[in-house]
């Protein structure tokens, strides 16, 4: 697998179909870290193991980023499923990015275009899986004020790094709403009303978007379960809006369930 | 003690539920006097964001009502609210908050008197369930906080 990847990348580099290739190399110790290969003598020190977990699309909206010139990226499921949603939300044009598409069964997939991104997306639909629906149940079967107290419990924890949001492909906005201070939306200090404001306030603008990569709660350096929220949204779509290419809070129904409202 | 009177905060839409708040008291119906209405250009507008601050400033509930599904006056901005509500609420309960707090409602032009049972409604149920102290207290008094922790 990882020599395919380095075959492919000296490929795109020397070719100049592309001027970087990002993917997974070695970092310190034994962690693994986000390399941009702009030289195609390079390509040898990209890797591929279980280790290479992290969401590469985040850097592709990224101005540094974008400055060096087209991309390719390594490319698993989550990866290519956030190139979709970008794609879908216009962060890219067909033939800014190249993608080397890799397979769950590890086997190279070839994404020549965007098109190809969709359909490959849509043959593998988002679906939780029976460990992370359980987890959600285990929740669900409390009562609402020990949940509340078991999430107070949690996000006290909380020290507003925004490492969540750093780490997300889908938190590309030039200007959070964190950071807009008129009027202050979320209360600036690591204090309990701002962290339950902000965890609210990230769920809910990833509703609909959020592909699970997992990345908000790998990067959270405090661990905070911050996936289940993300969880729950992604259950509740499946469940009544069914699942959709599009973006789901973009779109509408007029059949959509209205038991709660008077 | 005087019986506890719930602090209600409307989020409403400009076209259909002020418009109908309006024929409420131009009909002279009297409902509750709980409620603070906030209008707002359509229920698509209404942020969930509005809906955390007022819980933060002290709201012991909070109705949302706007335009009934096919008479938005920007053709579908109840709609996407729709869809957003059913989303917000599940995730709110799954956090904990108290979702009995919030009532949607569509409420028409022309049904003053369906707002006011709305709110009346509401306010006695509001009543029932006490202060929502439980959010408001995570939220700290500004002026207290900066001579406490600012020396």
């Amino acid at each position: 697998m990882q020599d395919k990847i380095r075959q492919k990348a000296r490929e795109l580099l020397s070719s100049g179909a592309v001027k970087v290739v990002i993917g997974y190399g070695e970092g310190t110790g034994s962690r693994v870290r986000a390399l941009f290969i702009q030289r195609p003598e390079d390509a040898d020190r990209l890797i591929m193991d279980e280790r290479c977990v992290q969401n590469l699309a985040v850097y592709l909206t990224k101005h540094e980023v974008r400055a060096i010139g087209k991309p390719a990226i390594v490319a698993k499921m989550p990866v290519i499923r956030s190139i979709n949603q970008l794609a879908y939300e216009e962060q890219f044009n067909e033939g800014d990015i190249a993608v080397i598409g890799i397979s769950d069964s590890d086997e190279l997939v070839d994404l020549p275009d965007l098109t190809s991104v969709r359909e490959y997306a849509a043959k593998n639909p988002l679906l939780l899986t029976a460990e992370e629906r359980a987890e959600l149940d285990k929740l669900e079967t409390m009562t609402r004020e020990e949940r509340w107290n078991y999430w107070l419990e949690e996000l006290s924890n909380c020290i507003k790094c925004y490492a969540c949001r750093a780490s997300c492909p889908m938190c590309y906005c030039p200007r959070c709403t964190v950071e807009v201070n008129q009027p202050q939306w979320i209360s600036v200090p690591a204090h309990e009303i701002g962290n339950v404001e902000w965890h609210i306030m990230r769920a809910m603008h990833l509703a609909g978007r959020c592909v699970n990569c997992g990345e908000c709660t790998r990067a959270c350096p405090v661990k905070i379960p911050l996936r289940l929220l993300n969880q729950r949204i992604i259950a509740d779509i499946a469940v009544n809006f069914g699942q959709s290419e599009d973006y789901a809070l973009a779109a509408f129904n007029p059949n959509d369930k209205e038991d709660f409202i008077r | 003690m005087a019986e506890f009177e719930p602090k209600v905060i409307a989020f409403v839409c400009n076209w259909c539920t002020y418009t109908g708040a309006d024929l409420t008291g131009t009909s002279r119906i009297k409902h509750a006097s709980n409620v603070r209405i906030i209008r707002l250009p359509c229920t698509g507008r209404i942020d969930f964001m509005l809906l955390m601050k007022a819980f933060a400033k002290g709201a012991d509930g909070i109705i949302v009502s706007g335009c009934h599904p096919n008479d938005c006056h920007y053709t579908s901005g109840n709609f996407h609210a729709r869809r957003r509500w059913i989303v917000y609420r599940s995730l709110l309960n799954f956090m904990g908050v108290d979702i009995r707090r919030i009532i949607f409602s569509w409420v028409s032009a022309a049904e003053g008197a369906k707002w006011a049972e709305v709110v009346n409604t509401a306010v006695n149920e509001f009543r029932a369930l006490g202060p929502y102290d439980e959010y408001k207290n995570l939220a700290p008094i500004r002026a207290n906080w900066r001579t406490e922790h600012a020396g």
